[in-house]
């Protein structure tokens, strides 16, 4: 098979399986922090019960969100050494700095906090899931400023014999624009994953009426403030991430709306079937001067179509195709997006719930609430896969094509690539049955279940 | 002495961190099927690197990401040469950290056994992997004018990288057998007394064999570093049998500082050697990054790499005492 397809597709496996487990990391961090604050500065025990309850189901998830992490380290100079020369010089150091600075800290506290509830004094314990937390957080970060200069790349010069880019601005490189937007959409989508499987397993134990109603109570209370003010917070900050990709990535806006022509005012679609060889609608419903409203907040004002793009970059960069798939584009928004909205409206509806104090729920809506508990995976899941297919046929925007930058097939045989990927499907399938499998056992057993 | 040289030290640093504390770590995971006689006892075992698995991990994460961006040549010739090493490695990692953090969660005893033996598997591929890398380190491997490795699967399963790799393996389950004679106590203890006994003899042995190829094979002259290595483990059985666990574990920590010191300096100033053409050899210079993001790097460097020592210090001050079978067992 071919080599680019393999590497490619093992990539787009890893990372997306990979964080399958980091919102929830991210999110079921900052939840146990603050529950355990909560206990701290209250003394009641049920907070402290709470917190190790979820603290549990933290740990479940952890270390396979590090292990699956350790491999995308790596991946990196494996699949893609070609790529990894041309950047080391900047992908590297937020990569370097996120092992020091904040991997470090998260993978040294949760050992402390895991073994020191009887060793440390309550508030001192209560700060090492914190630094957890912030090491989670700051982990996050990192990544996303080398993801950003994939995407928008700033603060480099390229080297005087054209073979690599090099850092230039080492503080244009960690203030580029692209990832003060993109971090607090990744970070809000945590805490909207976590608040979800709290409300999701809280209602679980409603619903059944268990001995531990009251406690889940509390958790839901907890849960749904939690979740709404991730869901809101998603919505706020990924709008203002659109926005500013109509600065940064106008092809990628472009391809998310299936926008062939350029438009002023612009149109949303509805809904779109797209002849994607010939660049037009087969069958489309859009609402005119909404996408405009959408980016520039007012009714009016262009946005850039494919065809128009097209012909800048050919100017800019030479010959060839440089849209991306823009059936991949147009529907992982459209889930992102659905997933975002069902979320705001469950998480809400919840809220409202909590605040009137009723906290019984009939078993169909109960259902309905716990399935929704898969949304934040849809919508993160998508997210990336805008963010990342949206971005092709870059690999580094306008710098170095996806193909340029894979190992030589010299080096990586297309034999070797087949069977890390087979290796990787069948492990990662395994271990994430495994992971579900327990976080539902553990879930389901409560709060005072033998450990 | 110039920013590369300095990172190459920094490099050497990292490994060195990485091998004292993943050593022992492994080792305890290779003896965890044989130390205990019950579940409970088995735990006691899991639980004394329980606090820190994952912090000796960062050692393993620093290092990759500091070759990476230090010199992305090493780190891209060296990832993608070494391929099948470095992909049994990392699914080692993932199977041994899924049963690490699994294992207490599952209520099924054969669950409990099969992550037992995950974790055997997931520790020693691992530390065999270690000295066959480092083997060819040393020996040199082939690479091109464009610095690609161009060898097959069979030029790093050379057998001074064997030789290397039961070496490794060996010593870090001494290693982590006298970690253990340190962290438990009644008859896990006196197991992990026993057991150490009996692999100071091959140890020793299969990291003599390894300094006496090294010299046949490659054209690197050793100098002092690789007897001092053979001295500090030396007396190890002498220490084990007047009960100085704690002096032999030092000793041994010392032969792995030895060897690591041995194994970077006879490599500086290249990476990654090349036994085709020595001219093609990646060196400090030519697999770096500019001056700029070195400077970048050693600021970052110098200010947070103390205080994560700092922190796991704490740690392990913090979790220094013995684990027994009725303490409080987390894992």
């Amino acid at each position: 098979m071919d080599t680019i397809f393999l590497a490619r597709t093992q990539f787009a496996f890893t990372a997306v399986f990979h964080f399958f487990f980091i919102p929830l990391t991210l999110g079921l961090s900052i939840f146990t922090a603050i529950l355990e604050t909560a206990w701290v500065k209250t003394g009641n025990e049920r907070y402290k019960q709470l917190a190790r309850f979820w603290g549990n189901l933290f740990l479940i998830n952890f270390a396979v969100g590090v292990v699956t992490g350790i491999v995308m380290e790596f991946q990196f100079g494996m699949n893609w050494s070609e790529y990894s020369r041309f950047v080391g010089d900047i992908f590297g150091v937020p990569l370097a700095i996120e092992a020091l600075l904040a991997f470090s800290v998260e993978a040294t506290f949760i050992g402390i906090w895991l073994f020191g509830w009887n060793r440390l004094p309550k508030a001192l314990h209560a700060a090492t899931i914190w630094l957890v937390a912030l090491g989670s957080t700051l982990s996050a970060f990192w990544i996303l400023v080398a993801n950003s200069f994939m995407q928008y790349p700033v603060g480099y010069k390229m080297a005087a014999d054209g073979s690599r880019a090099e850092m230039a601005d080492f503080f244009a490189f960690i203030f580029n624009p692209h990832v003060w937007k993109q971090f607090p959409h990744v970070l809000a989508g945590g805490v909207v994953t976590g608040g979800f499987l709290v409300i999701a397993v809280s209602i679980w134990h409603l619903v059944r009426s268990t001995k531990e109603r009251a406690a889940f109570e509390t958790s839901l209370k907890f849960g749904a403030i939690y979740a709404v003010t991730g869901a809101i917070l998603v919505t706020l900050a990924g709008h203002a991430q659109m926005q500013d990709l109509l600065k940064t990535q106008p092809m990628k806006v472009a391809a998310a709306e299936a926008l062939w022509e350029s438009e002023n005012p612009a149109s949303f679609s509805v809904l779109t079937i797209a002849d994607e060889k010939n660049l037009r609608d087969i069958f489309a419903i859009r609402i005119p001067r909404l996408l405009s409203f959408l980016a520039y907040d007012r009714f009016e004002g262009e946005v850039k179509g494919i065809r128009e793009l097209q012909k800048s970059y050919e100017v800019l960069y030479g010959p060839g195709n440089y849209i991306p798939s823009v059936v991949t584009a147009y529907w992982s928004f459209r889930f992102m997006v659905g997933a975002g909205t069902l979320m705001l409206l469950t998480s809400l509806f919840v809220l409202y719930r909590v605040v009137k104090g009723n906290y019984t729920f009939s078993p169909r809506v109960g259902t309905l609430i716990i399935w929704s508990s898969i949304l934040p995976w849809i919508a993160n899941s998508s997210g990336w896969i805008l963010a990342e297919m949206g971005r092709q046929p870059w690999l580094v925007f306008g710098l170095l094509k996806t193909e340029e930058g894979l190992s030589p097939a010299s080096v990586v045989s297309s034999t070797e690539l087949t069977l890390s990927l087979g290796l990787f499907i069948v492990i990662y399938a395994l271990l994430t049955f495994t992971d579900v499998w327990l976080l539902r056992k553990y879930a389901v057993a409560g709060i005072n279940a033998p450990e | 002495m110039d920013l590369h040289s300095i990172w190459f030290i920094f490099i050497a640093l990292l490994f060195t961190i990485l091998f004292l504390l993943e050593g022992f770590d492994f080792g305890t995971g290779i003896l965890l099927p044989f130390m205990g006689s019950d579940d409970r006892e088995r735990r006691s075992v899991i639980n004394t690197i329980g606090p820190f698995w994952l912090g000796n991990e960062v050692w393993l994460v620093s290092a990759g990401g500091a070759m990476f961006a230090a010199f992305p040549g090493w780190y891209a010739s060296l990832l993608s040469g070494f391929y099948p090493l470095f992909l049994l490695m990392l699914l080692s990692l993932i199977f041994r950290g899924a049963a690490f953090e699994f294992r207490s969660k599952f209520s099924n005893p054969a669950l409990k056994r099969v992550s037992e033996w995950i974790i055997f598997g997931g520790s020693l591929v691992p530390a065999l992997l270690w000295g066959v890398i480092l083997s060819n380190f040393i020996s040199g491997v082939p690479v091109d004018a464009s610095g690609n490795y161009t060898g097959a699967l069979s030029n790093l399963l050379n057998p001074f990288a064997l030789a290397g790799g039961a070496a490794s393996a060996l010593t870090f389950t001494l290693y982590g057998a006298l970690f253990l004679s340190l962290k438990t106590s009644g008859r896990v203890k006196e197991r992990a007394i026993g057991i150490a006994k009996k692999l100071w003899a091959p140890a020793t042995l299969s990291l003599m064999v390894c300094i006496a190829c090294s010299v046949t094979v490659t054209s690197i002259k050793p100098g002092i570093l690789p007897l001092l290595s053979l001295l500090s483990l030396a007396p190890v059985i002498v220490l084990l049998q007047k009960n100085r666990s704690g002096v032999a574990f030092i000793m041994t920590a010392l032969a792995i500082i030895f060897t690591a010191l041995a194994i970077f300096t006879n490599l500086y100033p290249r990476v990654l050697v090349s036994n085709l053409n020595p001219a093609w050899s990646l060196t400090i210079y030519n697999a770096s990054s500019s001056e700029y993001t070195l400077g970048i790097l050693t600021v970052v460097a110098l200010i947070f790499t103390p205080l994560v020592i700092i922190a796991q210090c704490l740690s392990y001050r913090l979790f220094r005492e013995r684990v027994a079978t009725d303490s409080e067992l987390e894992y």
